[in-house]
């Protein structure tokens, strides 16, 4: 525990100022991953889960930026660094697969062309081992025909198959931490566990860690150490997978996992939900799943704080499911 | 009755009765052509060729109104390929396909036009098919206002419900596309899909950005339409989880080739080719927790240069020597199961 971790967010809030108002995309949103430790990170589309990405890459750009809070790289804070030094970090030490590959790609380069210049963007080697590390990083994720395939441009790949570009890529340097937005989303099964396999030996071997956006939980559930779950730009739970997973304690992880179509009857509806998302623009005053939530009160037009009402379980809400645990 | 009009009759009814949509030999090859270095080279004499990848190969598949066909297989195979075919999008290298039993090729232009309106797809890649420069109120409502599917005085009210029903704020009607989360993305791309009232739906990978409270709620809309518009769907999808509880009959590909079709029920019950098999035992559940996964046995073959004989075999658990050199046909195997395995073939 006394060890430093790789990353800690303390806090962290940014924002959008646009014209119809601003846009509070993260608000206070704090959590901490160890060394060689995955966190997952779950949640509603559109609740802040990539902007947080994006903040701790120094990659928000105007009409956003981080307003406040501390992101803490090994001790050092990202958010004071210069775009120089900043520069030197991205790719390197901390790396993001992004949700759209295509963030990641250059449509009208060659493949070799892109991972080769990533390679000597930081390393200072011949360009025939930059090749040979780009061929063998393609290798990695499943992508047969390296060689042909290191010749060809983006839209020769298909959808997975770019993604899986985009994944190769942010290995190239072993960066001591990735961020993953939804990379295995496109991939079937056998892909993904050829993925999934090769993160984890990472993480295992080099003490990568890494924080693993996503909307899957049964991912979630085989690879990750801890969970957070946001919702309309905060965290609303945390905790580990085990406890998060088979005893929620919010509301909203309870509706979450209660919609994963393998807990449903075929053909019926699937659980869902009611309700829609609320607006960040003006969310409500008091706990922002108010509107949706079941268990809502008098109480909750006030805005509920993070509490720990268990040993190592955290949850911002005034009705948690404590019944569930008690068993 | 005339002869002649007995002709008619009967042309009518085979009308009614044929598939929406049907795919006959269809394939795919895309070739990237040598460059002048290439052709030098090859002229010396070295091994150069040119690179053909067949995506699709010689498929055969038919989908009836009010149907939800079920699609999946591994990356690569050849699912977008044979969607985007489908829906008009891409001319076949080979093969007929027929819209309402008529070949597309030779529809008259209006027809055509009809048919281009009436099957929309929804790309699995909800960022390069939305236009950057447009605002979203454009993106989702100019195809119903050009079309007459909607006057410019109804419009707000319109563009507000197709934007709600995809779980899509109307306030947010004047942001760009880069301006929104990717789930956000993906439900401007099922709005404008919908908007134009289609009667068949190319789903690709449709919901794959969405949680899973977002995503139930897509589905559950997507089952809505179907029983109250009688609503067709071709399903992309690599979560089987979802395949299963939406499909009524679940075809999978392996590169380029469809190898299994059956009912969903059966599939998943009682998959029969070995490649379904390896897919199956593969899923990830929430139950199974700190899994250790693995990588791929084998060598993951390549479209560019598929394995001899059945595309499979190197893979296979099952593989005979027979299989390395003869491709299985897809064969009947119960009624409305088809297969291309050679195990199917009795002792073997
Ligand atoms: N440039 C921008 N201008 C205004 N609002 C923005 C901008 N970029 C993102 N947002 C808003 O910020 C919120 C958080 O977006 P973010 O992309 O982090 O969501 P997410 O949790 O990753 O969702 P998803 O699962 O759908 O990808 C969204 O509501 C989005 O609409
Ligand atoms: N425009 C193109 N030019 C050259 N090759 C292409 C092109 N489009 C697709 N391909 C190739 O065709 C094959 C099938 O691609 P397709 O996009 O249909 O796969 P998919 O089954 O949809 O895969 P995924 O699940 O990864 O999206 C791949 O090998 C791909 O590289
Ligand atoms: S604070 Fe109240 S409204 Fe919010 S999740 Fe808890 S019970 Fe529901
Ligand atoms: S034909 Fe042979 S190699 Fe192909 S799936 Fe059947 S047993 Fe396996
Ligand atoms: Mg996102
Ligand atoms: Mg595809």
């Amino acid at each position: 525990m006394s060890e430093q971790p790789t990353i800690e967010v303390r806090n962290l809030r940014t924002h959008f100022f646009t014209k119809a108002g601003v846009v509070k995309a993260v608000d206070d949103v704090s959590f901490s991953v160890g060394k060689g430790r995955i966190l997952g990170l779950v949640g509603e589309s559109g609740s802040g889960k990539s902007v947080t990405g994006f903040s701790i890459m120094g990659l928000v750009d105007p009409p956003g930026r981080v307003a406040g809070g501390e992101i803490l790289f090994q001790g050092r804070d990202l958010a004071k660094l210069s775009e120089e030094e900043m520069r030197k970090i991205r790719g390197a030490r901390i790396a993001m697969i992004f949700q759209d590959p295509m963030m990641t790609l250059n449509p009208v380069l060659r493949i070799d062309t892109q991972m080769i210049e990533t390679v000597l963007a930081h390393d200072k080697v011949s360009e025939a081992e930059a090749r040979k590390r780009a061929r063998a990083a393609l290798v990695q994720v499943g992508i047969p025909s390296p060689d042909e395939r290191l010749k060809a441009y983006p839209h020769q790949f298909s959808g997975g198959m770019r993604q899986r570009v985009a994944i190769a890529i942010a290995l190239l340097h072993k960066p001591e931490l990735i961020i993953a937005d939804e990379p295995t989303t496109a991939l079937d099964v056998t892909i993904q566990g050829q993925i999934l396999f090769e993160v984890q030996k990472l993480c295992r071997e080099s003490g990568t860690s890494l924080i693993w956006i996503t909307h899957d939980l049964s991912v979630v559930a085989g690879l990750a150490d801890e969970i957070c779950v946001m919702y309309a730009s905060r965290i609303v739970e945390k905790g580990t997978v085990d406890e998060v997973l088979d005893h929620p304690l919010h509301p909203y992880t309870r509706g979450l996992i209660g919609s994963v179509p393998s807990r449903n009857v075929r053909g019926r509806p699937l659980a869902q939900i009611p309700g829609m998302t609320p607006s960040l623009l003006n969310l409500p005053p008091g706990c922002a799943f108010r509107a949706r939530c079941p268990r809502a009160s008098e109480a909750c037009l006030v805005e509920p704080e993070m509490t720990a009402p268990l040993p190592n379980r955290e949850v911002r809400c005034f009705h948690p499911h404590l019944e569930t645990v008690a068993a | 009755m005339t002869a002649e009009a007995e002709i008619g009759r009967r042309a009518r009814v085979a009308d009614s009765t044929a598939p929406m949509i049907e795919l006959r030999g269809v394939s795919k090859q895309f070739r990237k052509t040598l460059d002048l270095a290439g052709r030098i080279a090859q002229r010396l004499g070295a091994n150069v060729r040119e690179e053909v990848v067949h995506a699709v190969d010689n498929v055969d598949l038919a989908v009836k109104q009010g149907e939800v066909v079920g699609l999946v297989g591994e990356s690569g195979c050849g699912k977008s390929t044979l969607g985007r075919m489908v829906a008009g999008i891409l001319p076949a290298s080979s093969g007929t396909i027929l819209w309402k039993g008529q070949d597309v090729k030779t529809l008259p232009p209006e027809q055509a036009k009809a048919a281009k309106l009436a099957i929309q797809m929804i790309f699995q890649d909800p960022y390069a098919s939305l236009n950057p420069r447009l605002r979203v109120d454009r993106i989702i409502g100019e195809a119903p206002l050009v079309h007459g599917l909607v006057t410019q005085g109804e419009f707000d009210a319109y563009l507000a419900q197709q934007m709600r029903r995809a779980g899509l704020d109307p306030a947010f009607k004047r942001r760009y596309p880069h301006q929104f989360s990717g789930g956000q993305r993906q439900r401007i791309g099922i709005a404008r899909a919908l908007a134009v009232q289609p009667e068949f739906i190319v789903c690709d990978e449709a919901v794959a950005a969405l949680d899973v409270s977002i995503q139930a709620q897509i589905l559950n809309l997507f089952m809505d339409l179907r029983r109250d518009l009688n609503l067709t769907y071709l399903f992309i999808s690599h979560d089987l989880g979802v395949v299963e509880h939406l499909s009524d009959r679940v075809v999978i590909m392996y590169l380029g080739r469809i190898v299994e079709e059956a009912p969903a029920e059966d599939v998943f019950a009682s998959p029969n080719h070995p490649y379904t098999q390896a897919l199956l035992t593969g899923v990830p559940r929430i139950d199974s927790r700190k899994r250790a996964f693995s990588a791929v046995r084998g060598e993951i073959p390549s479209p560019l240069n598929p394995p001899s004989g059945c595309h499979f075999h190197p893979r296979c658990p099952h593989a005979m020597a027979r299989c390395r050199e003869e491709a299985p046909k897809l064969k009947a195997i119960a009624p409305g199961r088809r297969s291309a395995c050679h195990l199917n073939d009795g002792a073997a």
